[in-house]
């Protein structure tokens, strides 16, 4: 069977259009996300203006809830989800020696859904009435009361909902079905694991949440009462509902991370990644224990204590195998032989990061001082010490990992080196001083506050200003490296194993028509 | 007012450099950069700052280990040090002495959390109850053994929210009616909501559950000394969920039944004043000061908010037939943020707000309430 005629396809718009490439459908992922994270970068700013100084300066105060609950749906949805969907469709089928996705027409769907759903997203904003001001948590009756721009909430969020289960059910399959042969599941890279675990996560949960909504949907409209009490309905249950898709989310947004950290750390320490057999069941334990401990985000709705205690036991262990993954990596660097490319630079920053999200973590599940944190600025800084910390810098550190693979040209080292230390000090900057916020007293989701937090306020504003504008830096190092630079040998790194080293940089339309031999 | 987010550029330029002159000039001298929990002044406050404070040290001391060896690690174990990479990559030992240890630690936290957990939901033995409601964006307390009840709301004055004029020292956290709590006393709040969830926090109290509609919730405080403590909603209400706060002024019991007294005494005279015939400028003068709760909605000037909350200026409510006005008013619009007023409001005001929203805004239907009708509708 000749293969020639797959190499011809359509070019300028309707190759991106019609492509069921999993490679131009992972630049499409990471195109999109690169906008949607700009989109939300902007309303983060936004944010920090107001909070710069108290009064109300800039925005009316309907308007700045708007633009913190669009800022995390974007930044959840539209970022670092696909982001990683993104890094699973370029680098899952050169990792497993596949050719392509198992399911390359519903590929195409998957990703041609987010652009529209982001769109209405936006657009809820200029609706009657402007976009939900509610949360990304949406909680009832306050998301009943809302205008229009709720209900293109509601559907944006279906489309990015089924968008996500396409997604994970062609991660799945081509995971369990295109290994190449001799690749056992115990021998797949961490990064095609957590992957795995994660899709099943997705799978799980995401049907969950599109329940929630149409739930909000028919109380909205069709006179039903499930979170009205006033009609026998109760707003907690969405509460329980959304968190149980909620928790699984964090993780479905940090796991893929946990696999970058562990595809990089043994390159670039030149030592095989410690404790692979614990990592795989470490990362199944989360996946397992983050379906048992949603109700820790509720400990304030008033739960009876038996249910306080068994989710605050539940939720502390977790630190258990995250301690463990943690140990590995440190394991793994420890007697190595190590360079510092920037990738490495990102992964190390991740960990460390991460595992400082991680232990606020573990303070937030301790039920009685949970009461004192909750809904202050401290989740605020804990959450993004585990997105940005975790997920964000894991794709940054990917993205850098694998780029002259995708491009064949090496890009810039000191620009991805300031571009790290710029991103990782001015991200400290922004979210450290919220930890003393929530810890003095300052509620999250507020316009404007009090006299005495305004000084570390004026930090954490100052921090968010660079570090948006730090990734121009980015922006610029990409499109550089993608036009041209230094040749990119087929091992871009001296210590990094796997198949997708095995292919010529760039990595060609299509690779492993035949599948390697795995030993 | 438009629905158009953005202020005018003018409104901004002067703001915003409003806000920079003030920064330089008082904004450094006020910032205390508090790194901490507020002091405590209750038991469990005192518990809890300790158990915090216990975790902080226990995390602190793992953080810093773990990570000094990676650091260690880091600079030692490098390439360019000329450092050869081992092969070892797997050690059952290891994972099983780093699955335990973690677990010991994590019992040792556990059991002190769950001693005072039992201890902050045990509500018997309390000697007076407060119930609190939550509002958009207000709160109501009810002090059920003492008969007496009212609303609180910010008394910050919109000028200094606006930057117009320098911001006071508890800026956003002052109220108009304080809750009067007396010390040494076991307190038992009773929590629930009118509209949507709120929550009540008062950080030095250390006490913070979410006030829900359609469920009440329990909790319980001992104020051990005298002073004023400040708290805010906690949980995202709406529009206004920054700018409503707590305040609780811990007094001795004499001084606390003293002030009960006087409530009543206020209370005995609004009754006498619902009794009275008003007239209509006297109604428009009292229907304007309690208009300030409806025009966070419905606009200072009853434009409303398009798409969202209806205006009232020219609206088929303020100037159609009386009776449909007041149901709405006392009676609320199920599924939308339009409260029932009933419990809210007295007679006085709602008459004099009716008259005020069917005279104001353009609406000169000159009809005119009186207290007398809205009792007759209770």
């Amino acid at each position: 069977m000749s293969t020639d005629h797959h190499e011809e396809h359509p070019k300028g718009l309707s190759r991106w259009l019609f492509t069921t490439n999993h490679k131009d459908i992972g630049t499409l992922y990471l195109w999109f996300c690169f906008i949607m994270a700009v989109v939300g970068g902007i309303m983060s700013l936004v944010i920090r203006s107001e909070l710069w100084q108290p009064g109300m300066q800039i925005v009316e105060p309907r308007f700045f809830n708007q633009m913190t609950t669009l800022h995390g749906l974007i930044m959840v949805f539209g970022f670092v989800m696909p982001a990683f969907v993104g890094l699973a469709n370029w680098q899952l089928p050169m990792m497993i020696g596949a050719p392509d996705m198992a399911l390359p027409r519903m590929n195409n769907w998957s990703f041609w859904l987010l652009p529209p759903a982001a769109t209405l997203l936006v657009l809820s904003l200029f609706a009657p009435g402007g976009a939900p001001g509610a949360g990304w948590t949406l909680y009832p009756p306050l998301t009943v009361h809302e205008g229009m721009g709720m209900d293109f909430t509601i559907l944006s969020v279906h489309m990015l909902g089924i968008s996500s289960i396409l997604g994970s059910i062609n991660i799945i399959a081509t995971i369990l079905n295109m290994r190449a042969p001799g690749m056992t599941l115990m021998k797949m890279p961490m990064f095609a694991w957590s992957w795995l675990i994660t899709a099943f996560l997705l799978l799980a949960t995401i049907p969950v949440l599109a329940g929630a909504v149409t739930m909000l949907l028919t109380d909205r409209h069709f006179g039903t009462s499930f979170f009205d009490a006033a009609g026998g309905g109760d707003p907690v249950l969405f509460q329980h509902i959304f968190w149980f898709f909620g928790h699984p989310e964090v993780y479905i947004l940090v796991l893929p991370a946990f696999g970058v950290f562990s595809q990089i750390i043994p390159t670039f320490a030149r030592k095989p990644l410690f404790g692979y057999t614990s990592m795989v069941f470490a990362t199944a334990t989360i996946a397992f224990l983050s379906f048992i401990v949603w109700a820790h985000h509720m400990y304030t709705v008033g739960m009876p204590m038996t249910g306080e205690l068994f989710f605050m036991y539940a939720t502390m262990l977790i630190a258990v195998p995250t301690g463990v993954k943690v140990f590995n990596w440190v394991a793994t660097m420890w007697r190595g032989s190590m360079t510092f490319e920037t990738p490495m630079l990102w992964a190390i920053g991740g960990v460390f990061t991460f595992t400082m999200g991680g232990i606020t973590g573990l303070m937030l599940s301790i039920t009685p001082v949970d009461f004192q944190y909750h809904d202050t600025y401290f989740i605020v800084a804990h959450f993004h010490y585990t997105i940005i910390g975790g997920s964000v810098l894991a794709i940054f550190a990917a993205i850098y990992y694998w780029l002259p693979k995708w491009t064949g040209h090496m890009f810039s080292e000191p620009l991805g080196k300031l571009h790290f230390w710029l991103t990782l000090i001015s991200f400290n900057l922004t979210f450290f001083p919220q930890h003393f916020l929530g810890l003095a007293g300052m509620p999250r989701r507020i316009p404007d506050y009090a006299l005495q937090f305004t000084g570390f306020n004026e930090v954490s504003t100052i921090g968010a200003f660079m570090v948006i504008f730090a990734q121009l830096i980015f922006f610029y190092l990409v499109i550089k490296c993608i036009r041209g630079g230094e040749k990119a040998a087929d091992q871009v790194w001296e210590g990094a194993e796997g198949l997708e080293w095995a292919v010529p940089s760039p990595a060609p339309y299509h690779t492993f028509a035949t599948p390697p031999q795995v030993r | 007012m438009s629905i158009n987010p953005l202020k005018s550029l003018r409104g901004v330029v002067v703001r915003v450099s409003a806000g920079m002159s003030l920064l330089l000039v008082s904004g450094l001298v006020r910032a205390d950069y508090a790194l901490n929990f507020q002091r405590p002044v209750t038991e469990i406050g005192r518990d809890l700052y300790g158990l915090h404070m216990m975790i902080v040290w226990i995390i602190t001391v793992i953080f810093v280990g773990v990570f000094s060896v990676m650091f260690y690690s880091v600079f030692k174990h490098r390439k360019s040090r000329g450092h050869k990479a081992a092969t070892f990559h797997e050690s059952t030992t290891m994972e099983v002495v780093w699955t335990i240890i973690p677990f010991v630690i994590l019992l040792a936290m556990a059991i002190p959390s769950t001693a005072t957990l039992i201890k902050m939901d045990d509500v018997s033995g309390s000697e007076m109850t407060v119930k609190i409601t939550g509002y958009q964006w207000k709160w109501k307390y009810d002090y059920l053994d003492h008969d007496v009840s009212f609303m609180s709301t910010l008394s910050t004055p919109q000028e200094q929210i606006n930057n117009e004029a320098e911001k006071g020292e508890n800026y956003l956290l002052e109220v108009d009616n304080e809750v009067v709590l007396p010390v040494g006393k076991k307190i038992r709040f009773l929590l629930t909501a009118a509209d949507v969830i709120h929550a009540w926090w008062v950080p030095q109290l250390a006490v913070k559950k979410d006030a829900i509609p359609g469920f009440i919730n329990e909790m319980w405080t001992k104020i051990d000394e005298p002073g004023t403590y400040r708290g805010q909603c906690a949980e995202l209400c709406g529009k206004d969920h920054g700018f409503m706060p707590i305040v609780v002024k811990a007094v001795s019991e004499e001084d606390f039944n003293t002030w009960v007294n006087e409530q009543k005494a206020t209370q005995i005279a609004a009754v006498a004043a619902a009794g009275k015939t008003w007239s209509k400028d006297e109604l428009m003068r009292k229907g304007e000061k309690v208009y300030a709760q409806c025009s966070a909605c419905h606009g200072a000037t009853g434009q409303g908010v398009p798409g969202v909350f209806p205006g009232l200026a020219g609206s088929k409510i303020a100037t159609g037939p009386v009776a449909d006005h007041l149901q709405i008013v006392m009676g609320g619009k199920p599924n939308t943020a339009m409260q029932a007023y009933t419990a809210q409001l007295n007679d006085v005001d709602i008459a004099a707000v009716v008259t005020y929203e069917r005279n104001a805004f353009g609406n000169d239907t000159g009809d005119v309430v009186q207290p007398a009708d809205v009792k007759a509708l209770r």
